[in-house]
């Protein structure tokens, strides 16, 4: 069977389901929901108004919940950025519009995904902080102050591939505190749309879609290597990897390869602190 | 007393989404053999099982949960899950070792060799370190043996068939990780499943991206749903899909359910 003709009977299927999307949306977030309420069980479910404030008290104090809301914030981030991006009119019109469609649909689903869930949680959703993408004045990616269209571009692409591969590295930091708790899998089906994003951003900007030690890749300003800083990791459970006697050759530098193979995680400190780069402080 | 010995029964195999079903319609269509599974499953169900929260008590308990010991069992908690995912580390490298010994491969541009040496690469480490990590921590008797396969379904003349062939496990691998999260226990292997799991992300959206440049396939709407949510497959669900290329009998008895707090 030709790819086309794959392609062709993907596009029929979705054209058939699309009417229910949106029914099935509320479906899934309410079975969210309501498996998050499930998992405060010990609180007792939330039938009377103690139950609910003990349900609620449980969840403010939970790291669980606080992994939620940290990537919350992360994306409210990226929704915010790629739908000025796709506002600006610096995107080419071609892929990479195409691609930033794709995810700024994807980042928009995730806000209200996790605002959903934190809520049948029984958890007040953090609101969205001011965001600055110029980082205080170091980037003009929407080309608001006239930088110009091409450098705008390219800063664009920047700061998607910084924002995605910050937020593979900060999903991944959080998931065991998501461990025994519904929201576990759908963080982690999270992680992996990221990981998709983050390769396809990084292929557009010419670079290959994985991480190679902590380089941040040709045309990364500066200000982003804290974005790659420990990529470089081959120790993984106790073992250094590059000294594995492997069945088959590696191709080329091992230790390269080896961090590839590897995404590494960040803890929220870190990743908090590179969202803060554009957030406006409230002073 | 012996459980029965069955075939596993792809067809009623149970889901978590049934959405499910029309993904796994799209992965039989891209080229993926899944006739003749040798893979077995002993008459057990996932569900029957299912005991919420509390200790597993096993209401029928089994004094040789293997019965039949000339078959690898996978094993049951986070064990049975390395290896479960070593059996598809397996799969991947072995198939990426075929890409690279191909015709497709052979009169491919650069750009292309180099994207299937970095896959065979990332594949090749993953597999040989399950290997080292399930026999250091639980030995080498309950490591899965090397597997054999059996990749005849694919061309590996056919950059069509490669590609479509690499999607689809790429894009199973995705699934399977994201579907086990909840069924490991110790968060070391967890943050080590993530660590592999976002790779195996990359690399379908590069795949993608290589059959259909140009497009929103890197994350299309058949993998990604309306929540932004990516594929998660139960183990049936994978061994559905994979079982077609596994020659190597063994079997998946005791793996964890997951553990979700409900």
């Amino acid at each position: 069977m030709s790819i086309i003709k794959l392609l062709d009977d993907f596009s029929s299927e979705k054209l058939t389901t699309k009417s229910s999307s949106r029914r099935e949306m509320f479906n899934t977030l309410g079975s969210f929901g309501k498996k998050a309420a499930a998992a405060a069980v010990p609180f007792g479910l939330a039938t009377s108004g103690k139950a609910k404030a003990a349900t609620a008290a449980f969840f403010q104090e939970n790291s669980a919940v606080d992994a939620l809301q940290l990537a919350l914030t992360l994306e409210y981030l990226e929704a915010e950025f790629y739908i000025k991006a796709l506002e600006s009119g610096v995107l080419p019109a071609g892929r990479a519009e195409t691609v930033y469609m794709q995810i700024s649909k994807h980042e928009t689903a995730h806000v209200e995904f996790l605002k959903a869930g934190l809520e049948g949680a029984g958890a007040t959703p953090v609101s969205s902080p001011t965001f600055d993408f110029t980082a205080g004045g170091a980037f003009d990616p929407f080309n608001d102050n006239g930088i110009g269209q091409e450098t705008a571009y390219a800063q664009l692409l920047a700061l998607a591939q910084a924002f995605e591969d910050t937020g593979v590295r900060a999903y991944k930091g959080q998931a065991a505190n998501l461990m025994g708790t519904a929201f576990l899998e759908p963080a982690l089906q999270i992680h992996s749309v990221e990981a998709r994003h983050a390769s396809e951003i990084r292929r557009i900007r010419g670079l290959e879609g994985w991480i190679t030690l902590n380089n941040r890749g040709a045309g990364m300003p500066e200000a982003t290597q804290a974005v790659y800083d420990g990529e470089e990791n081959v120790m993984q459970g106790g073992v250094d990897v590059t000294s594995l006697d492997f069945a088959d050759p590696i191709v080329g530098d091992v230790a390269e390869a080896v961090s590839q193979a590897f995404d590494e995680p960040i803890n929220a400190a870190t990743a908090n602190a590179i969202a803060g780069l554009f957030i406006v402080s409230e002073e | 007393m012996k459980k029965p010995l069955v075939k596993v029964d792809v067809v009623n195999a149970s889901s978590k989404d049934s959405k499910n079903n029309s993904r796994r319609k799209f992965i039989r269509m891209s080229g993926l053999g899944i006739a003749g599974s040798s893979f077995l499953l002993y008459g057990c169900s996932d569900d029957d099982m299912f005991n919420p929260g509390g200790e597993v008590v096993d209401p029928n308990p089994d004094p040789n949960p293997n019965p039949n010991p000339e078959v690898f069992d996978l094993g049951s908690g986070d064990v049975g899950i390395l290896n479960y995912a070593y059996a598809l580390e397996q799969l991947e490298a072995a198939f990426y070792i075929q890409v690279r010994a191909g015709g497709y491969y052979a009169g491919a541009p650069q750009e292309e060799k180099d994207l299937f040496d970095d896959l065979y690469n990332h594949e090749v480490i993953h597999r040989d370190f399950f290997k080292a990590a399930i026999t250091a921590a639980a030995g080498e008797e309950n490591t899965l043996p090397d597997l054999e396969f059996d990749v005849s379904s694919v061309d590996f003349n056919s950059r069509d068939s490669v590609l479509a062939t690499a999607m689809a496990l790429e894009d199973t691998g995705v699934g399977a990780y994201n579907g086990a999260g909840d069924r490991i226990a110790d968060a070391t292997y967890l943050t080590l499943a993530g660590k592999i799991v976002s790779v195996e992300a990359r690399h379908a959206s590069a795949i993608r991206s290589l059959i259909n440049p140009d497009s929103a396939d890197f994350a299309g709407d058949d993998v990604i749903d309306e929540n932004g949510l990516d594929l998660a497959y139960d183990p049936s669900e994978v061994f559905e899909i994979a079982g077609g290329f596994i020659v190597t009998e063994f079997t998946a008895n005791n793996l964890p359910e997951p553990m979700t707090g409900a």
